[in-house]
């Protein structure tokens, strides 16, 4: 099942003369790869189709859509698409100006489903109206909420309070069924406090019978206002931030967002910084898969996997710990490197941990892989078919599972993965069961890229030597003018990230953890977007389970290891 | 209690003192795991802490059958009502603990969605700190409720008379 995924990489298409003629007010080869379009919006759903449909583009995935409030500019907000092709190596933002008195855009979810959540987000937090959208309501924060958060001139200061009759029901849950049948039919309501759904989700389902017939999703019950706290904090002081989006994997998020800084800064961590951050990163990665196949198991009636992978996790956290004095929440990656170099020992753990983990691993391969009770409950349940998951902008582990081999690290090579020998796992059966094996599968592979990082871990600094972005040297700061300067500079003043924008992506534990970067030259974001992974696979999580069983959802849902932390930020 | 020789000896307590050493060393906790912490928590249940030596460990997921709320993670406004109802829904005698920077004081997070502190709407008995805070201390708030409870300095010892009182 394991295979390596194949680049096509063409040339860029001249886009302007392939898109409809004068529909682009604007167009721009962005420094961070991407092909910049402003557009107007009446022509915007005619440009984006054209994106999906030219051949020549072939732009199949959807990655992101976000609001960003500029209250000096005439056309108060921009509405920001992130678009990829998957079979071409290019991706396209797509910008469009919109005022504060008419802020309305055509809704792309007819071209692509993955829209749907993202306009709901932009709509609950700008205040941006998608026309022809299905469903546009809030989604992150609740009923009884007023004004919308993340315009500039919104005093995060305010609270509304939720009483129980503002919360979520949805309308088809209270209406009366005329039909003969309805006697069979109930609504039920899963979560938010459920112990199958490890974390705030909810789900409203309602069965005929016991199949369910039709279910919608409610989140936002983790929404800790992530994207405006950081617009107060100083570029290095979001990396605490960050480690709280997915908590199962942390290290993957900080080096993420490092990277997207750096990337807007031009500056490069050292290579030793570099080995690190993968080695911790693909720790990470196999801790939070970990957790997944754990928890689904554990959901299962398979307690003792649960186990078997919590032993090898505390390993890994001993390691972090010792690198980076936390466990869970590291805040190890800095702006231009790591806070500071692991301790003397780290190879000999590292290597520790290399013998270690695949014993775990192999154990609940013995128990798990071929046992029938576990097969009969996920083979052919939460089937999702490659163009489906495409279009629902999945990416990660449940991509590939789908059969689709995208993976950030070999298709867009960052942090030196280029330089390692790994494969890509890719199962063709879109299920429950195939998306175990995958993520077996990348536990392994992720040990490999960690055993040939550790074998030529190079030697030298772990932060960059340009001390506009870093600190220099406490030593040279108590004997150096000119450090001191720096020291004091960079303390009162932060980094200062050029003005302009870039999107940055990674390949997360979940899938495409992008960043999308808007700065205004001050110590401080002026917005960051987060382009969550869970956030697109969980919003077609209620047309999965149309057909399917209570029991299935459960086996569904662990499947897809949505963490609240990164899903509602 | 007969002993190993036959003779008899007896063992004279006050019954509210039995009781609290029953209680103390049966906690059934709740997880009320919203975020990170919640994966802390997984760890002080599991195998390598192991709550279980500390008589705590049988994890409960329905209020109705358990006496300690264990509040892990960041509660947000729209999940307020959630905790709340779900504490009232606990039998008495009923502990909290609030785990974590987030449930004690709302944490670093201190904007437009997030609760600061869930002690606004119910009573919480001992307080963790950290972001998330280490198993061991999750560990010592457990044993700090247990001679809470004891002493009888719990929150629901506090208050229970005058509830039986607005009730009556």
């Amino acid at each position: 099942m394991t295979a390596s995924s194949t680049k096509s990489s063409t040339q860029l298409p001249d886009a302007e003369a392939l898109l409809p003629a004068d529909a682009v007010i604007s167009s721009a080869r962005a420094a961070d790869g991407h092909t910049e379009l402003t557009v107007d919006r009446s022509r915007l759903l005619e440009v984006l189709r054209t994106l999906k449909e030219r051949p020549e583009l072939d732009c199949d995935l959807l990655l992101d859509i976000c609001g960003v409030d500029y209250p000096r500019r005439d056309q108060r907000f921009e509405v920001v698409y992130h678009i990829a092709s998957l079979a071409r190596d290019h991706r396209f933002r797509v910008k469009v100006p919109i005022s504060e008195d008419d802020a309305t855009v055509p809704s792309a979810y007819g071209i692509w489903k993955a829209a749907d959540w993202f306009e709901r987000e932009a709509y609950d937090l700008f205040g941006i109206t998608f026309e022809g959208h299905p469903n546009l309501k809030r989604i992150l924060t609740h009923g009884g909420f007023h004004g919308h958060a993340l315009r500039k001139d919104y005093d995060p200061g305010q609270r509304w309070l939720l009483t129980e009759e503002d919360s979520m029901v949805p309308a088809w849950a209270t209406e009366e069924l005329t039909d003969e049948d309805h006697l069979e039919s109930q609504v039920l309501n899963l979560g938010p406090s459920h112990p199958a759904t490890h974390g705030t989700l909810r789900v409203v389902v309602r069965l005929e019978g016991e199949t369910i017939s039709k279910a919608e999703c409610e989140i936002g019950y983790l929404h800790r206002c992530f994207e405006k706290m950081s617009e107060t904090h100083g570029w290095n002081q979001v990396i605490p931030y960050t480690d709280r989006l997915n908590y199962c994997s942390s290290m993957i998020n900080g080096v993420g967002y490092a990277l997207a800084v750096e990337k807007m800064l031009g500056v490069e961590a050292p290579p030793r910084a570099q080995a690190v951050r993968v080695i911790l990163s693909e720790l990470s990665r196999i801790m939070d898969h970990a957790v997944c196949l754990g928890a689904n198991l554990v959901d299962l009636g398979a307690l003792t996997n649960f186990w078997y992978f919590f032993q090898p996790r505390e390993e890994i956290y001993g390691l972090l710990e010792a690198c980076a004095g936390g466990r869970l929440t590291v805040s190890y990656a800095r702006v231009g490197g790591l806070a500071h170099d692991v301790p003397a020992d780290f190879e000999e753990r590292v290597r520790y941990l290399l013998d270690y983990i695949p014993k775990f691993v192999n154990d609940v391969e013995k128990l798990i892989t071929t046992n029938k009770i576990f097969r009969d409950r996920t083979e052919g349940i939460g089937v999702v078919s490659p163009e489906d998951a495409v279009a629902w902008g999945w990416t990660g582990p449940c991509l590939r599972a789908s059969g689709v081999p995208y993976d950030v690290r070999k298709a867009h090579p960052y942090m030196g993965y280029e330089q390692y020998d790994f494969d890509v796992p890719v199962a063709s059966t879109g299920d429950t069961y195939a998306r175990y094996l995958v993520r077996m599968e990348e536990m392994r592979q992720s040990l490999r890229i960690i055993r040939q990082a550790i074998d030529d871990l190079p030697e030298g600094p772990v932060i960059t030597d340009d001390h506009h972005v870093a600190l220099p040297p406490k030593e040279k700061v108590y004997t150096e003018m000119e450090a001191l300067i720096w020291h004091f500079k960079l303390i009162y003043e932060g980094i200062h990230v050029p003005k302009g924008d870039a999107y940055s992506f990674t390949e997360g534990a979940n899938g495409e953890l992008g960043y999308y970067i808007v700065s205004d030259g001050s110590g401080h974001p002026y917005r960051l977007k987060v382009r969550p992974p869970c956030f697109a696979i969980f919003q077609a999580f209620p047309h999965i389970l149309e057909g399917h069983m209570v029991p299935d959802a459960i086996a569904i849902l662990g499947s897809l290891n949505i963490i609240a932390g990164e899903l509602d930020r | 209690m007969r002993q190993p020789d036959g003779s008899s000896s007896m063992l004279t307590t006050r019954v509210d003192a039995m009781l609290r050493w029953v209680r103390k060393n049966s906690l059934w906790p709740l997880p009320f795991g919203t975020a990170c912490c919640a994966i802390e928590f997984m760890s002080v249940v599991s195998s390598h802490y192991d709550l279980a030596r500390f008589g705590a460990e049988v994890v409960r997921f329905s209020p109705r059958q358990s006496d300690l709320m264990i509040v892990a993670g960041t509660i947000t406004d729209k999940m307020a009502p959630v905790v709340k109802r779900i504490y009232d829904q606990m039998a008495e005698p009923k502990y909290v603990i609030s785990m974590g920077a987030c449930a004690c004081t709302g944490g670093f997070y201190r904007a437009y969605h997030v609760v600061q502190g869930v002690d606004e709407f119910i009573p919480v008995d001992v307080y963790v700190p950290g972001c998330p805070p280490t198993p061991e201390a999750l560990m010592h708030g457990v044993i700090k409720l247990q001679e809470m409870i004891q002493n009888g300095e719990t929150q629901y010892d506090r208050f229970k008379h005058q509830e039986l009182d607005t009730t009556a």
